[in-house]
């Protein structure tokens, strides 16, 4: 005789039952635990755009952000102004600039639409920092960076992250010796063009000593997440030239 | 052991050594390769695992006479699958960093074959209090492997153990450094990591010579 559990009728409605129930309980857990990811998710675009701009708890070699519960309050305290520029010079004034989703605005102009640049402006010490949120492709995954510059784009300070490299190897560009090159890096070269900066495997300055050569120097076993943060720095950041521009000429 | 009867800690115990998953079964290896570069994610991939295949194995074997067989194999996917992503999502609110650093690798334990094998060849004919065990017994096994090859990877490759600087500081020239010692970074690769899993199953065959399989 056929079990009960072999018939077809019987297949179907377990399958059916086991999708609903699943389904709910999934659903219960993303619906109770959303506001508290969210909520790190926040925290962390706060400590990386104050990372960028020095504001960390770095001793020698770690990387080490403000405190989670203090990172709030801090980050009133150092970016002054949250603004959003469309049209290369449009500028307009966001105070949730910083949750912009650099990933969806990169997708809209790829379909034709205005992409919104967002920019933070940060105070410290009475220096005036730009901070911008940049995307791009390392090797297996997405690779992102918050950059800070001065009014001439030249580099102050840099956060890299990524969703998947390599560990060990192109994970290692958030490690400080990586991230440190590129503080006083010129973005634009001699003649005053934009042109970005190139990782470099054979620039002869591994100390990273020559500050207007548009290159830091690679890491070993890192091409391709290399090659893939140079892109991002040469795209996205210049898509910011015409407001800076405009930064100087006012 | 007072708790358990022998029988039942034997479920334990022998997945632990003899019965090893990745040694002896030869389950999970992808993971112990792709993984183990830092011992801190091998730890915290270690504990994932326990409370998936433990919790996992009592609900397929608590559903197991109601299993239609057809559609066995997705049923016990959609268990893990759900598991993973509850893992995943209280991770991502209560240890953000962590679960950054795992990453993809959370996911990837829906695709470790020692839970579907485990599932398929204990939970499906023993209840639950025994799958548990074995459950409990075969995560803790594999884990321990993992631990151990996490262990040597990031000393050798990184010299350091769960961050820490226990080699001294390569870049200052410290401690070990400053005799011309230097990392391996060849250990940071995964192929390292199957040598390393080889080198275990060598000793494990050469003390207990039972494993051994006739010619």
């Amino acid at each position: 005789m056929e079990k009960r559990t072999d018939k077809n009728l019987y297949t179907i409605l377990f399958a059916v039952g086991m999708v609903v129930v699943v389904g709910s309980l999934l659903a219960f857990v993303a619906q109770s635990l959303k506001a508290k990811i969210d909520e790190n998710k926040r925290i962390e675009k706060q400590q990386n755009i104050l990372y960028a701009m020095g504001v960390n708890e770095n001793d020698e070699s770690s990387v080490s952000f403000i405190a989670d519960e203090k990172v709030g309050e801090e980050f009133g305290k150092y970016i002054k102004k949250q603004i959003v520029i469309t049209k290369g010079t449009n500028v307009q004034e966001d105070e949730k600039a910083y949750l912009i989703s650099i990933k969806k605005e990169q997708t809209k102009a790829k379909d034709g639409e205005e992409r919104r640049l967002p920019l933070f402006i940060g105070e410290k010490e009475s220096k005036t920092y730009y901070i911008v949120p940049i995307r791009g492709k390392g090797l297996w995954d997405a690779v992102w960076a918050y950059v800070a510059m001065d009014e001439n784009m030249v580099i102050q300070g840099a956060y890299f992250d990524h969703q998947g490299e390599t560990a060990g190897l192109g994970a290692n560009i958030k490690e400080r010796y990586f991230m440190d090159d590129f503080i006083g890096e010129n973005l634009l070269d001699a003649s005053g063009k934009f042109a970005g900066v190139a990782i470099s495997k054979s620039n002869g300055d591994p100390l990273n000593e020559d500050k207007t050569d548009n290159e830091v120097d690679a890491i070993a076993g890192a091409t391709i997440t290399g090659d893939g943060v140079a892109a991002m720095l040469k795209s996205d950041l210049k898509l910011y030239v015409p407001y800076f521009k405009n930064l100087k000429n006012n | 052991m007072g708790l358990l009867s022998k029988k039942d800690s034997k479920l334990i115990l022998d997945p632990l050594a003899d019965d090893n998953p990745i040694t002896i079964q030869v389950l999970g290896i992808c993971s112990a390769l792709a993984i183990t570069a830092q011992l801190k994610a091998s730890i915290v991939m270690a504990i994932s695992v326990i409370f998936v295949l433990g919790i996992g194995n009592v609900v397929i074997s608590l559903i197991r006479n109601i299993i239609p067989s057809k559609i066995r194999i997705i049923v016990q996917l959609t268990v893990v699958a759900a598991l993973v992503i509850i893992v995943d999502q209280v991770l991502k609110a209560y240890s953000y960093q962590l679960s950054k650093e795992l990453g993809a690798f959370i996911g990837l334990i829906i695709t470790n074959c020692i839970i579907m094998g485990r599932f398929e060849a204990f939970a499906l004919g023993n209840g639950p209090w025994k799958s548990f065990l074995d459950g409990i017994g075969n995560a803790l096994g594999y884990g321990l492997i993992l631990i151990i090859v996490g262990f040597f990877r990031e000393l050798l490759g990184s010299g350091t153990l769960l961050g820490f600087k226990v080699l001294g500081d390569p870049i200052a020239k410290t401690g070990l450094y400053s005799i011309g010692y230097e990392n391996n970074g060849f250990m940071l690769l995964a192929p390292m990591a199957l040598i390393i899993v080889g080198i275990i199953i060598w000793v494990q065959r050469s003390r207990n010579q039972a494993l051994i399989e006739d010619e």
